[in-house]
């Protein structure tokens, strides 16, 4: 299942609930503000690590960059396209926005 | 594959609305269907032919219109969402229709995938 | 065309009612879907468990209790109401607090059970 994240960690708790519930062979997708916390030094960054050890976790490049940070993304994040988006939700058989 | 899209919030005051068309365009480039993208909550908002940005900032409402054109989209809005935030056919903008919410119950029986966008 | 298909439609709610529309605007599908005989089931979480709260009283916002409208969800056949334990607890909630009768669950009980899912709504 693909777990679609667009909030930053600072200012809403989307993804600690995603992390919450997020099954083996999940992924997580970072949009929107939800990219800084794929960014090194964030306050979540270890919060984040620890999930990359159980699930792939995506973000958005377009929002990276739109936000200045398209070259502090943490290792372990693959960075996608809204093409890679498309693909991703493609591949897994539903998905969750956490709005 | 087919897809579905909802957008729940209005244009310009949240990114859902332009997320949501950069996928559907990514989608179509890659021969993907977008089945119908369903607007609700205050994205019926979207829907306004009222909205006029500056020259300078895209024009969220206009760029549906095209896609929608382009690819012959189904852009639906809900009705009861609408009628509350002052939306009608009065001012709705071409390649909109208003319809029930059981048109989005429907694009998620018939679609391969259903992707909500919102805040 | 969709005539015939049954799937499996999960609503996830994480938001309290009447800060802002999203609990009442769920509802409204959540009716609708169950009016297509889909196979319906709501999960609560976050704040979306004050969504089921007992005893609220909406005079004085002047906006409407749509509270009782979960009591209804049984006469639309949802029975399928699951609640998060974690999250019910983190609000110093029980089971007695809650206006309807609903299944509360662990959070990886719940994880399990979204990945079951044909679509996943979240307003």
């Amino acid at each position: 299942m693909l777990h679609i994240v667009n909030k930053s960690p600072a200012e809403r708790n989307a993804l600690e609930s995603c992390l919450r519930v997020v099954q083996e062979g999940g992924a997580i997708l970072l949009i929107e503000d939800a990219v800084y916390a794929a960014t090194r030094g964030n306050a979540a960054e270890n919060h984040l690590r620890d999930a990359l050890s159980r699930f792939k976790v995506y973000a958005l490049t377009p929002d990276l960059e739109a936000r200045g940070m398209g070259d502090r993304v943490m290792a372990g994040v693959t960075t996608v396209d809204y093409g890679g988006f498309v693909d991703l939700v493609a591949e897994h058989k539903n998905c969750q926005s956490w709005l | 594959m087919k897809f579905a899209v909802t957008i729940n919030e209005g244009p310009y005051q949240h990114q859902a609305s332009d997320s949501a068309y950069l996928f559907c365009r990514a989608a179509l480039e890659k021969g993907h269907e977008i089945r119908r993208v369903f607007f609700y909550n205050d994205g019926v908002n979207n829907a306004s032919s009222l909205t006029e940005p500056p020259l300078d900032d895209r024009n969220i409402v206009a760029r549906w219109s095209k896609l929608a054109e382009e690819h012959k989209l189904d852009l639906v809005v809900c009705v009861a969402a609408a009628l509350r935030r002052g939306i009608r056919d009065e001012n709705l903008a071409s390649g909109f229709r208003i319809s029930g919410l059981g048109q989005l119950v429907e694009a998620g029986i018939e679609a391969d995938r259903l992707v909500t966008f919102g805040d | 065309m969709s005539e015939g298909t049954v799937k499996k439609f999960m609503f996830v709610n994480r938001k309290a009612p009447y800060g802002t529309i999203y609990a009442l605007e769920s509802l409204e599908v959540v009716l609708i879907t169950a009016a297509f005989d889909q196979d319906v089931s709501l999960v609560f979480m976050d704040d979306g468990i004050f969504q089921l709260k007992k005893g609220q009283q909406t005079k004085g916002i002047e906006n409407k209790n749509f509270s009782p409208t979960y009591r209804a969800l049984d006469g639309y056949d949802i029975e399928k109401l699951y609640v998060e334990a974690e999250a019910l607890a983190a609000r110093g909630l029980t089971e007695d607090d809650l206006l309807v009768d609903v299944t509360v669950m662990s959070r990886v009980e719940l994880g399990k059970l979204m990945d079951e899912m044909d679509v996943v709504l979240s307003f």
